[in-house]
């Protein structure tokens, strides 16, 4: 096979096929290798039971760019997304805390439980909004590098730091407590109730490897606050059909704009001419060849796999190993029979429409992470829990409901080694289920069907390294001009003509598609293809 | 006096079922308030946020819940159930029905099919648009009209000579919206009309729990949708038939005020908000030809003489002043904007009524009627009257814009209208 591109992207996740439309919007011609039969990467929706259809991954979509929605056209080309407005916390007594977008609403649930804390509150989310606000262009351009000091850096550098121009110092400490403390420790500066403190610190953890009270918690909180950005135009939500529906409709703009997409094409190598990209091989020996080699894989996939460490400079091959990755979630998704219940709710509430969180106090949350701390999945994990169906009759049969549990903490290394989870999985299945059943009695009852999955099955069926749904963790030290290692943060790899698009760049993981325009446009401006 | 009002007042909300009587004189029985439609029971049953409004002297919900968002949504994703009784809607049946409605709309009405609904407006002797609406030809002389506005004595005065009978149904008939991608479904669900083979714009006469209603494929959506007419004795139990079929698909009861945002994204103009009705203004400037309006579609000219028919040729040849198009604000300026107040846009996430100037180099060109910021194509949009010579897709125009206070103004650019149109609101 001779046929020649201007890019090969691999991998059809979010980003990849976001990256192409990109590239083929600016008259490049591109091709998208995807190894499964279907696209999408973990931004999946799977009929795994007849009638239901999961968001078998990623079950939110966040940070979704707005400006990628309308360059790409995207709302003509299926995506829709609903918003999640509120957030549902049961406690064990029977109690909950209700929160959503009505100021009114909020103090007066919160003040159930302290009336300080329900005064606070409002405060707290536009001190956090603010800091939000500051960080926003940071994630909407590539990042400057530190190191560097060419005129075009120097420039973006003070580009980015006129933001924090005259801010003040409370401002500032602010700031530097929210990069270092834990989520925790920050929370409660500002409340003091628990039931308050408890659900909101978990937006601290989701997705690392880290306790709500291990240091540096606290940064991650800030993601949910980017998302109330833009606030009236709710960035938090759901895909209808699903979060597939993302991937597809990126993938119909991609198509739209002349973008090729092959399915079931495995890349096993790149190809190489001395230290440049030419081409990829597949398992199946076809080869492609193209002007410059997209990856939108994980960075240990990308550098360790489809390059080789032997033909990496052994330093980079260091920092690349040492880029967390520590899968530490699982995902349950349920079809239901009926609605579940909780005391004192009612089925019209919009309770059952928010997201829904266990995380009743903060020793819960502690002594799941305990367990995951010595090679064990979490006897009493914190889950996530959304019920798409209520909003999106579409993804089960009528009065039938999808319920989809994230679920942490799910260690990929077990005590007994990451193939354990072969012999763990349903006995992790068993400990979420047995969890929600306390807070929502007769669940149990009501499932038709339950599919568990574990980080084994993220890495072996969706090619995430460890089961990391950030593609690496998205603590302090793996953000910015360290991801995916210092140096090489601007999509551009030591390996000339190669580029990584993935979560694993900068600005991180979520559907954002941030990652997958940015570097588009730095190969663009760049003039590399 | 005060005293008595507020006892009339009372004795009115009693005899809430004047309807029910048929007696349309109670309608203009003395009291401050509103009336309740017939569905009224039902639906402040579910208006928890108490916030009301009126429409057409009818209480008619704003929202339901917290806010408007979820039923914004319903529209979009489940299925919406509006309570449309304030519109004003007639019978026409006789020997001349078909000649009476081609005589006062722009449009003829001698080759409608039976089952057919068409969209029209009419107009005044000089083509000023006076109101828009629905016909639906129930048989061979049987019409039914719906209007914004009264139109019976308008109806009578063109009768004249014609052999029709006028009947003004609007309190004995209880009117539902039910629209979205479910809507369908629901429908099927508690009916025994063949929905399969009700195509956009037909309508079809049906049971539903017993009650007969008549079925249109229409709606001010813009999506896939129906509205029902039914007799005002029988509207709770069509409403609850709905209700308790649609739980399994979603059904929201939805308000006016997501209704607005959908209507918007649909491209549907609305009369006292992008143009107002010819005989209720002063000055000809306020008045607007259907050409102006974007109603360019439904005028046939060359047939039978017709209310405005003159003055519309006329236009035809000369070409209209002004132009109805979509319009769309240029996001980044708009934050840019903001962002030079350290602010995030702050837009509020409903319609927006009010009229906006449009200027190129500094000259204004046109105005902006109703505007929203899409949620669903996070877009936003307007629609907009513009001379005739900018209304070219692509022009580039200045739209006014207050953030923090001052009027400064952002890049909007003229875009196809409808801005939202899925495919499904066609299809079988």
């Amino acid at each position: 096979m001779a046929t020649t591109y201007d890019a090969i992207v691999v991998g059809a996740g979010h980003n990849g096929l976001t990256c192409a439309a990109y590239l083929a919007k600016a008259g490049r011609k591109v091709l998208v290798l995807e190894s499964r039969d279907s696209i999408g990467g973990a931004t999946a929706s799977e009929e795994i039971y007849p009638g239901f259809t999961f968001s078998t991954c990623s079950y939110v979509v966040s940070l979704l760019r707005p400006q990628i929605i309308r360059d790409l056209e995207l709302s003509k080309h299926g995506l829709e997304i609903m918003p999640l407005d509120w957030t549902f916390s049961p406690f064990e007594d029977g109690t909950s805390l209700l929160r959503g977008p009505d100021a009114e609403m909020n103090r007066r649930n919160i003040a159930r439980f302290s009336r300080k804390d329900a005064e606070r509150y409002p405060l707290f989310g536009q001190a956090m909004s603010e800091l939000g606000r500051m960080m926003k262009p940071i994630i909407e351009s590539p990042i400057p590098e530190p190191s560097k000091l060419t005129p075009s850096t120097i420039f973006e550098a003070l580009r980015l730091g006129k933001q924090f121009k005259g801010v003040g110092e409370e401002w500032l400490a602010a700031n530097l407590k929210m990069m270092t403390m834990s989520a925790v420790d920050f929370l409660s500066e500002w409340f003091e109730s628990e039931r308050l403190i408890g659900p909101m610190s978990v937006s601290g953890i989701i997705g690392t490897f880290l306790g709500i009270r291990s240091p540096g918690t606290a940064y991650v909180l800030l993601h949910h606050y980017m998302g109330e950005i833009d606030g009236a135009f709710r960035a938090w939500g759901l895909q209808k059909g699903g979060t597939g529906g993302v991937a597809m409709a990126i993938a119909r703009s991609a198509e739209s704009l002349g973008v090729e997409i092959k399915t079931g094409c495995r890349v096993d190598k790149v190809l190489m001419t001395g230290s440049e990209a030419r081409g990829v091989v597949l398992v199946n020996g076809d080869e492609y060849h193209a002007k410059a080699i997209v990856s939108g894989a994980d960075p240990h996939r990308t550098f360790l796999g489809l390059i080789g460490e032997d033909r990496l400079d052994e330093d980079f091959v260091k920092q690349i190993k040492r880029f967390k990755m520590r899968g530490s979630s699982g995902k349950v998704n349920l079809a239901l029979d009926s609605l579940p219940e909780f005391p004192g709710l009612d089925q019209e509430s919009p309770a059952l429409r928010a997201d829904i969180t266990i995380a009743p106090n903060i020793d819960f949350l502690e002594r799941a992470y305990d367990d995951a701390k010595y090679g064990r999945f979490s006897r009493e994990p914190f889950m996530d829990c959304v019920i798409p169906s209520l909003t999106d009759p579409s993804v089960a049969p009528p009065g039938k409901h999808v319920m989809s549990i994230f679920v942490q903490y799910a260690p990929y290394n077990l005590k007994e080694g990451p193939a354990d989870w072969e012999n763990q999985r349903e006995a992790f299945g068993d400990a979420v289920i047995n969890t929600l059943e306390r807070f929502s009695p007769g669940i149990k009852d009501r499932i038709l069907h339950r599919h568990v999955l574990t980080p084994w099955d993220l890495e072996k069926t969706y090619g995430l390294t460890e089961g990391n749904i950030f593609h690496g963790e998205l603590s302090l030290e793996q953000l910015a001009f360290m991801r995916p290692a210092a140096g090489w943060a601007r999509y551009k790899t030591p390996i000339e003509k190669f580029w990584l698009c993935g979560s694993g760049a900068h600005p991180g993981g979520g559907i954002m598609a941030a990652p997958g325009q940015l570097c588009a446009n730095t190969m663009l401006k760049a003039r590399a293809v | 006096m005060e005293g008595i009002s507020i006892q009339r007042a009372a004795r009115s909300a009693d005899l809430n079922h004047f309807a029910l009587a048929g007696d349309a004189r109670k309608r203009y029985i003395l009291t401050p308030m509103p009336i309740r439609s017939p569905f009224h029971d039902r639906v402040a049953r579910y208006c928890t946020s108490f916030a009301w409004k009126d429409w057409a002297g009818y209480y008619a919900a704003s929202h339901f819940g917290e806010t408007h968002l979820p039923e914004y949504w319903a529209f979009r994703e489940s299925c919406a159930i509006t309570d449309i009784t304030p519109l004003f809607k007639y019978e026409v049946k006789g020997k001349d029905a078909a000649r009476l409605l081609s005589r006062m709309t722009v449009r003829g009405f001698e080759k409608l099919p039976v089952g057919r609904v068409a969209y029209t407006c009419w107009c005044d002797a000089n083509g000023k648009v006076i109101d828009d609406g629905t016909v639906s030809r129930l048989g061979e002389a049987h019409f039914f009209i719906t209007a914004a506005e009264p139109t019976l004595s308008w109806m009578s005065r063109l009768s004249r000579g014609f052999e029709v009978e006028l009947l003004d149904v609007s309190e004995r008939t209880g009117a539902l919206s039910l629209q979205g991608p479910t809507s369908r479904d629901v429908l099927k669900q508690c009916t025994d009309a063949n929905l399969d083979a009700l195509k956009f714009f037909q309508t079809t006469s049906a049971k539903l729990d017993g009650a007969g209603v008549q079925i249109s494929r229409t709606g001010y959506s813009g999506d896939l949708g129906y509205e029902l007419w039914c007799n005002a004795e029988d509207a709770l139990k069509v409403w609850d038939a709905l209700m308790t079929v649609g739980r399994d698909y979603g059904i929201e009861p939805a308000g006016i005020e997501a209704l607005d945002m959908v209507r918007i994204e649909a491209g549907f103009i609305m009369l006292g908000v992008d143009y107002y009705s010819a005989p209720h203004v002063t000055i000809d400037a306020r008045r607007s030809s259907p050409y102006e309006i974007g109603l360019d579609h439904c005028v046939k000219l060359d047939r039978d003489s017709f209310m405005g028919q003159e003055a519309l040729r006329a236009e035809a040849a000369r070409g209209a002043e002004w132009k109805l198009v979509g319009v769309e604000a240029d996001w980044l300026e708009l934050e840019r904007l903001y962002e030079s107040y350290s602010l995030p846009p702050g837009l509020a996430p409903a319609a927006c009524r009010d009229s906006v100037p449009l200027y190129l180099d500094g000259k204004f060109v046109g105005q902006v009627t109703s505007t929203v910021w899409s949620p669903l194509l996070k877009r936003y949009i307007c629609l907009a009257s513009v001379k005739a010579q900018y209304a070219a897709l692509g022009t580039k125009l200045k739209l006014e814009h207050t953030a923090l206070y001052e009027r400064k103004t952002v890049t909007a650019t003229v875009v196809e209208r409808p801005f939202f149109e899925p495919e499904r609101k066609r299809t079988p």
